[in-house]
């Protein structure tokens, strides 16, 4: 059970002076209850690429396939896809409708048939799976804060019970304190066994918390792999766009002075290593 | 009542209710707060701390409720006293796209300038001044919606750098721009502060405040926190508090500065850090 991407081109308006290759011999693997995360500066063909996994786009060449079913045109399975892979578009707050936050996040269950006795329940999980209580529930979701209607529009997606989740850039404009309880509510999600699949140019997000790392480099698979040989991958080569987080950054340097530091993004290892140095631990 | 000439803006305990706020909440409750010529102002707080409503104060976007705001000696409450604090401080918001109204980069850079009713040959060397510090003027013939997120912020603070106001307040500039665009934009606000220019910078990016003067935090409508930027960072338990997570880098500067007697920089720039901790080569 996982999504497989394999060998994905994509050109936006082929045959057109604007013709633009966006995606190039791409490919990508992810199971449920695992955490993968697409990086790679603006314009890399990130968003293009989420958007082929539940299909509001399709490869002009290679595959995509969702637990075995082949994500294309008229699939008659589209049905069984979409319903498997909740996608978060960017700033998803923007695309909020319903009058209020109830038929928000009624709309994806009523859509998959979900019985109407159960989607009440489904809506008050969804909406405390976001850390907001059911008084939430008759408001109006334009009447709420900037933080608070990108979790009832996340909200509105978990309703749907997705096997996989896809999210563009969801923390986009979220302080720091927001950020954390968004990262903590996917790590609990993989946990209990849906497939994450986070879009990001926060490198820091991705190394801690991913399983593997697809990194795109104008339209192109740079690296992919475990967040240490990404990490290895960025000291090694310069990406454009992306920056290695500080911790990481400083490890690296440190290591190009002394070869027996921990090239590393965590910091407390990074701080063991410097006071073992600092109290005499010196290697030579 | 005069103000000091050394102070750009000064509110003065001002609280301010939305008229159209469901709750009728105030989103700002008894603020004072003093901006100083010349000086780098980071105003911090999380999500619906007030922080864009006070900046929204500060050219009369919006009108206190109670209190008052002063802006060069200028009360914004008086509506003649407008069209002069405007000048005197200009705005840049978070989202690069409503913020352009031209179609070409030059064009919108002139915006500004030419509703001021200055003449044509000022309007040009304030417009190429303007694009020359936002790093833009290669691109001035260009349409703008050619321009990546990153450039269109820049245009917009190009846009406001040529008001030629003394002041600038920019509203979370950062918050939608990619890692690259916000790195560039962070320099082009260091060389205008280093270059006179008084700026208040609002953000919940710490990171983003480590070459500010001063720090101000607000949270629920009210100041908690005023002082250095090197005490604020020194806060933990408080910051968390606020909803403001140190970065990495600073957590680690922190604890390696309570818990070693290593030398440290007073600031953690990356730099800074490297420095300190990678031995001579």
């Amino acid at each position: 059970m996982s999504i497989t991407v394999e060998a994905l081109c994509h050109t936006y308006h082929p045959g057109t002076p604007l013709e633009t290759r966006a995606l190039d011999d791409v490919s990508l693997q992810c199971g449920r209850g695992e955490w993968l995360s697409i990086v790679g500066h603006t314009g890399s063909g990130k968003s293009t690429l989420a958007q082929h996994l539940n299909g509001i786009l399709f490869p002009d060449s290679g595959t995509v396939s969702v637990d075995g079913m082949q994500v294309v045109e008229k699939s008659p399975n589209m049905r069984d896809i979409r319903r498997a892979v909740g996608l978060v578009f960017q700033y998803p707050e923007q695309q909020l409708f319903a009058e209020d936050v109830m038929e928000e996040l009624s709309f994806a269950p009523t859509n998959w048939g979900v019985q109407s006795d159960r989607i009440a329940p489904l809506a008050s999980a969804a909406l405390s799976m976001v850390g907001l209580d059911d008084s939430y529930l008759a408001r109006s979701p334009l009447n709420l804060s900037g933080g608070e209607k990108r979790k009832i529009a996340i909200a509105s997606v978990l309703a749907g019970e997705p096997s996989y989740l896809v999210l563009d850039e969801p923390t986009a404009g979220l302080d720091s304190w927001s950020r954390r309880e968004l990262t903590d509510l996917l790590a609990r999600l993989k946990k209990e066994g849906t497939g994450i699949i986070l879009v990001t140019h926060d490198l820091d997000i991705a190394l801690n918390l991913s399983d593997s790392i697809l990194m795109l480099d104008r339209g192109r698979s740079a690296a992919f792999g475990a967040p240490s040989e990404i990490m290895r991958y960025l000291v090694a080569n310069s990406v454009p766009g992306l920056r290695l987080p500080d911790i990481a950054a400083l490890s690296a340097a440190i290591g190009r002075s002394d070869p027996a530091a921990p090239l590393t993004w965590d910091r407390a290892e990074l701080k063991r290593w410097i006071k073992a140095r600092e109290t005499g631990g010196r290697r030579p | 009542m005069k103000t000091d000439a050394r102070t750009v803006c000064e509110l003065r305990d001002v609280t301010y209710v939305y008229p159209s706020g469901a709750s009728g909440r105030a989103a700002l409750s008894g603020v004072s707060l003093e901006v100083r010529e010349g000086e780098w102002l980071a105003l911090l707080g999380s999500n619906g701390s007030g922080k864009s409503t006070l900046a929204r104060h500060l050219n009369a976007l919006l009108i206190p409720t109670q209190g008052d705001c002063i802006v060069y000696g200028m009360s914004t409450r008086d509506p003649a006293n407008v069209f002069a604090v405007r000048s005197a401080v200009s705005m840049v918001f978070q989202n690069p796209e409503n913020q352009i109204v031209g179609t070409v980069v030059d064009e919108d850079a002139a915006f500004g300038p030419e509703n001021q009713g200055l003449p044509p040959a000022e309007i040009e060397s304030r417009v190429e001044r303007a694009l020359e510090a936002a790093g833009l003027l290669a691109k001035r013939a260009k349409p703008t919606y050619t321009l990546s997120g990153g450039e269109k912020q820049r245009l917009a603070v190009a846009g406001a750098l040529a008001m030629d106001a003394p002041c600038l307040v920019l509203d979370e500039p950062t918050a939608m721009l990619d890692p690259r665009g916000r790195a560039d934009l962070l320099a082009i606000m260091r060389a205008l502060h280093d270059g006179g220019k008084t700026i208040v910078h609002i953000t919940h990016r710490l990171e983003e405040i480590l070459w500010c003067d001063r720090a101000v935090v607000l949270a629920g409508g009210r100041i908690e926190w005023e002082g250095g930027v090197e005490p604020l960072l020194r806060q933990d338990g408080a910051l968390r508090k606020w909803g403001l997570d140190a970065p990495p880098l600073v957590a680690l500067w922190r604890e390696l500065g309570e818990e070693t007697g290593l030398a440290l920089p007073r600031i953690p720039t990356l730099e800074g850090m490297i420095d300190a901790l990678c031995p001579l080569q």
